[in-house]
């Protein structure tokens, strides 16, 4: 269903998607009937929660699935495509969320890739020139010479989309492209964008966040649940709409929350420093303090020490120097279960890879980081009816859907799998919270319900640490802010002190005032 | 994603009925091979259960092989809980012998209630060391336990070789026979049914099954291995010391694999002979065909003990060669194991997810 615009006729399709269907072994629908047509020059936005189905309708514009039901059109003239390479000649573009490019490759190397052609020398300084040229043409600053993996992300990104205009490609497909940038790499990205689009290009921007589509979108199409829920102009919608639209019932888009009152020092880290191999400094840290009644915010791009950061002050690794005081008791070198123990809680950033044992049954996940004490253990022996009992407990307080606490935690849904998480770290009435990307991978209801749960312990005056790669998630549940640039604090501000750039610019490596 | 939640009546159904049809299915294979290479499949497949069910002598000795395989089986199944894949039960399997037939033919001058717990916890500790050596391995430099336990089973083989052949001057050993000395009575497992062979080492071996399916399913310390054995990541997480779980479940094994060699030791054979006798390899399908759970590994092993026992009257009442019989535990593991992959296809799975881990079959 898609909506007639009233300009429609007078600018021709770039893309024409209708009624996609496709069908997974399984059973599962991932596009039931999408209809989806973007208009040559515009920038397209497709909106969605994870798993509504852009990624498999993407997949099918791009030639790597096949529909089961429903007809392409590129440039208004019908096609099939049984490969990637087909759509590529066609004039289709995609710039993947994990580049698809080779680090030890120079940038003219990596461009050129797959479109070398079947000449048995290169001639790398032409093919240099012709992809300086191109560079220039569309204002993306990139050295051709420079070798990849010394370029900054932002960069990376350019040499993709670079790749792309290579290749001929008047239609760029951009999947979640912001992932992974700082917000001044956001905007460079939005600057190239445009300039493309004022040059005639074409460009579908794949997001699940309404603030993107606003700042650079000329209109989206919103699909849910595989279908086409509606497509708008953005100028003439508000986020709350789409939101609507995406989630299918009207959403709190602010997160409401109320300034902290800071009270005592639950957490204190010092002169922490953590080395990798090569003797590489990972993390070092002079002063890190978690309070009570306090969200501090993490902030940065991925990468830079958050990793070794939860680590040491969760006890899952042990830092080479420095301090880890809890509830007034130095825990540096200490089992992850003492930390518990003196009141720490983690809600870890991988659900499947620690957070849970997903072949488990889910009380026997309600365990997991409880078999040092009572009523889930005594004498060795697992509590097993007790542990049931406290689960379904938990099930209920925390509305996890599933039938009964036998079922393996693998049948949950993600938001599921989170708020059994939540429940079991909630239920020992940590003194600290460490919320690592708790909302990652999350629906918009789901999402809700997690900050609602973070702000209610700081209320009942926990200390809380949130980390994410989101920085509009750390800014909306913040008291406190921490900028992490290279495993170090580089940045330490109340939430307001600071500019979204200045932040932006101090997660870059520049001083805010630079 | 969600597949819907398998009522517990039709998982029992699929993973007791599963194995039965995937054990039928592998006999009708067998039997085109025999038509194939010539031979009755009838004739042979009457002489198996004649040989193997047929007569008190048939069981008693379809169970004198089972015991072994339970125990070998559950030294596999505690192992890849863990996430390890021992293959050295039979190195183990055989120190354990060799330390129970030299404890057991000492003349110590002990009585039965202490010579034999005596021999059977040398038996224990040889095989628990031998386990414990790839654990510690693998927990502290990395070392793949698949390759040190190998090694570690040719260093067993030569180990017992010199000991019988080069130590006859210090310890109780028959350079001649190849083999320790006799057993003294008062290290002999008792015998369970009189006039048959049938020692009490299947009564060990399914109380160790009974404790280890208590130790995994409702003891911290099982759950730790089960943690460990399904996300290393989780196990971190949860505090658990995976180092110390990878050690202590190859002690285990090791352990489980010595009491195997010291039942046929002082059970079977009275002696430990230097030739090693298999077991520890056949070990690994009854674990797999068992699925690793620790109750089904006993109809498991007996299956694979009526193999055995039913070996010697298929080559002999319908001529077929008793390799046959290897042919038949391969495709028995064979269809097994695509019966567990047929469970992972997304349409046959909605028929049951096996949930051993809560500890039912």
């Amino acid at each position: 269903m898609s909506t007639p615009l009233p300009t429609s006729g007078a600018v021709p399709y770039a893309v024409q998607m209708h009624d996609i269907v496709k069908r997974f072994p399984g059973g599962v629908v991932a596009n039931d009937g999408i209809t989806f047509d973007v208009r040559q020059g515009e920038i397209h936005a497709l909106l969605g929660e994870n798993g509504a189905g852009k990624s498999t309708l993407m997949n099918i514009l791009f030639g790597i699935h096949a529909p089961d039901q429903g007809d392409i059109r590129i440039g208004g003239r019908l096609v099939e495509f049984s490969s990637p390479r087909e759509a590529v000649e066609a004039g289709l573009g995609m710039v993947h969320q994990h580049f698809m490019l080779i680090p030890r490759f120079t940038v003219t190397e990596n461009v050129i890739l797959g479109s070398e052609g079947n000449t048995t020398m290169l001639d790398r300084e032409d093919a240099a020139r012709r992809v300086g040229e191109l560079a220039r043409q569309y204002g993306l600053d990139v050295d051709p010479h420079a070798r990849l993996g010394d370029l900054p992300v932002g960069t990376q990104q350019r040499v993709e989309i670079l790749r792309a205009l290579y290749q001929g490609s008047r239609v760029l497909i951009l999947d979640e492209p912001t992932a992974l940038l700082t917000p001044q790499e956001v905007e460079d990205l939005y600057g190239v964008l445009r300039r493309l689009r004022d040059d005639g290009g074409t460009i579908i921007f794949i997001t699940h966040k309404l603030r993107e589509i606003a700042a650079i979108s000329d209109r989206v199409t919103v699909i849910r649940q595989g279908k086409t829920v509606g497509t708008r102009i953005t100028a003439e919608t508000t986020p709350a709409e789409l939101a609507e639209l995406m989630v299918g019932r009207e959403v709190v888009l602010r997160v409401d929350r109320k300034a902290g009152t800071p009270g005592e020092t639950a957490l204190t880290a010092e002169n922490i420093r953590v080395t990798g191999h090569h003797v590489r400094t990972l993390l070092q840290i002079d002063r890190l303090e978690l309070r009570r009644g306090e969200i501090l915010g993490v902030c940065g791009v991925e990468g830079n020490g958050q990793t070794e950061l939860i680590e040491v002050l969760s006890g899952i690794r042990h830092p080479d120097e420095g301090r880890i005081t809890l509830a007034g008791q130095d825990v540096t070198r200490a089992n992850p279960n003492v930390f518990r123990h003196h009141g720490l809680s983690y809600i870890p950033e991988d659900r499947h890879r620690r957070g849970l044992v997903l072949d488990f049954p889910l009380w026997e996940n309600t365990l997991l980081g409880n078999t040092w004490h009572e009523p889930f253990v005594s004498g060795g022996r697992v509590n097993r009816g007790r542990t049931r009992q406290i689960t379904a407990q938990l099930m209920d307080e925390f509305d996890v859907r599933a039938p009964n606490p036998d079922v393996s935690a693998r049948t949950l849904s993600g938001g599921n799998q989170q708020k059994l998480i939540i429940a079991r770290e909630m239920q020992r009435e940590p003194d600290v919270l460490l919320a690592v990307q708790p909302t990652r991978g999350l629906d918009v209801g789901a999402i809700e319900f997690v900050h609602r749960q973070i702000i209610e312990a700081r209320d009942r005056g926990k200390a809380v640490l949130v980390l994410s790669f989101e920085l509009d998630e750390v800014l909306d549940l913040s008291d406190r802010l921490i900028v992490l640039y290279r495993g170090q604090i580089v940045g330490d501000f109340m939430n307001g002190e600071v500019s979204r750039t200045e932040l932006g610019l101090l997660m870059g490596g520049r001083a805010a005032n630079e | 994603m969600s597949s819907p939640p398998a009522t517990s009546r039709n998982m029992i159904v699929l993973n007791v009925l599963g194995p039965i049809l995937a054990v039928l299915a592998a006999l009708a294979v067998g039997a085109v091979i025999m038509l194939i290479s010539g031979h009755d499949p009838i004739t042979a497949y009457v002489a198996l259960v004649d040989g193997s069910l047929n007569s008190k002598r048939a069981i008693t000795e379809t169970l004198i092989y089972t015991a072994p395989l339970i125990l070998g089986g559950l030294a596999f199944a505690i192992a890849y809980r863990a996430s390890l894949f021992n293959i050295g039960i039979e190195g183990q399997l055989v120190m354990g012998g060799l330390a129970a037939g030299i404890v057991g033919a000492w003349d110590l001058g002990l009585p039965t209630a202490l010579h034999l717990p005596l021999a059977l916890l040398a038996a224990a500790a040889a095989g628990g060391l031998w386990g414990a050596i790839p654990g510690a391995l693998r927990a502290f430099t990395g070392a793949h336990e698949v390759i040190t336990t190998i090694m570690l089973n040719y260093l067993a083989y030569r180990t017992v070789n010199y000991t019988i052949q080069k130590l006859g001057d210090w310890l109780p050993v028959d350079n001649q026979f190849q083999a320790t000395n006799r057993a003294m009575d008062t290290a002999r497992l008792p015998i369970v049914l009189d006039g048959t062979r049938l020692h009490s080492g299947i009564l060990i071996a399914i109380a160790c099954a009974i404790l280890l399916w208590y130790v995994l399913f409702r003891t911290v310390f099982g759950y730790k291995v089960r943690t460990v054995g399904l996300s290393l990541g989780a196990a971190q997480y949860a505090g658990i010391s995976w180092r110390g779980v990878f050690v202590a479940a190859m002690l285990l094994s090791g352990l489980l694999a010595g009491l195997a060699g010291a039942g046929e030791a002082l059970g079977l054979h009275g002696r430990h002979f230097a030739n090693p006798p298999g077991y520890g390899f056949t070990a690994i399908a009854v674990g797999l065909v068992g699925r690793n759970h620790p109750l089904a590994i006993i109809p498991s092993a007996l299956l694979f003990g009526a193999l055995s026992a039913g070996a010697p009257a298929m080559q002999s009442d319908a001529d077929v060669s008793k390799e046959i019989v290897l042919v038949l535990q391969g495709l028995v593991i064979l269809a097994v194991a695509a019966f567990a992959a047929a469970n992972r296809i997304p349409g046959l799975r909605k028929l049951a997810t096996p949930r051993m881990s809560s500890g039912r079959i």
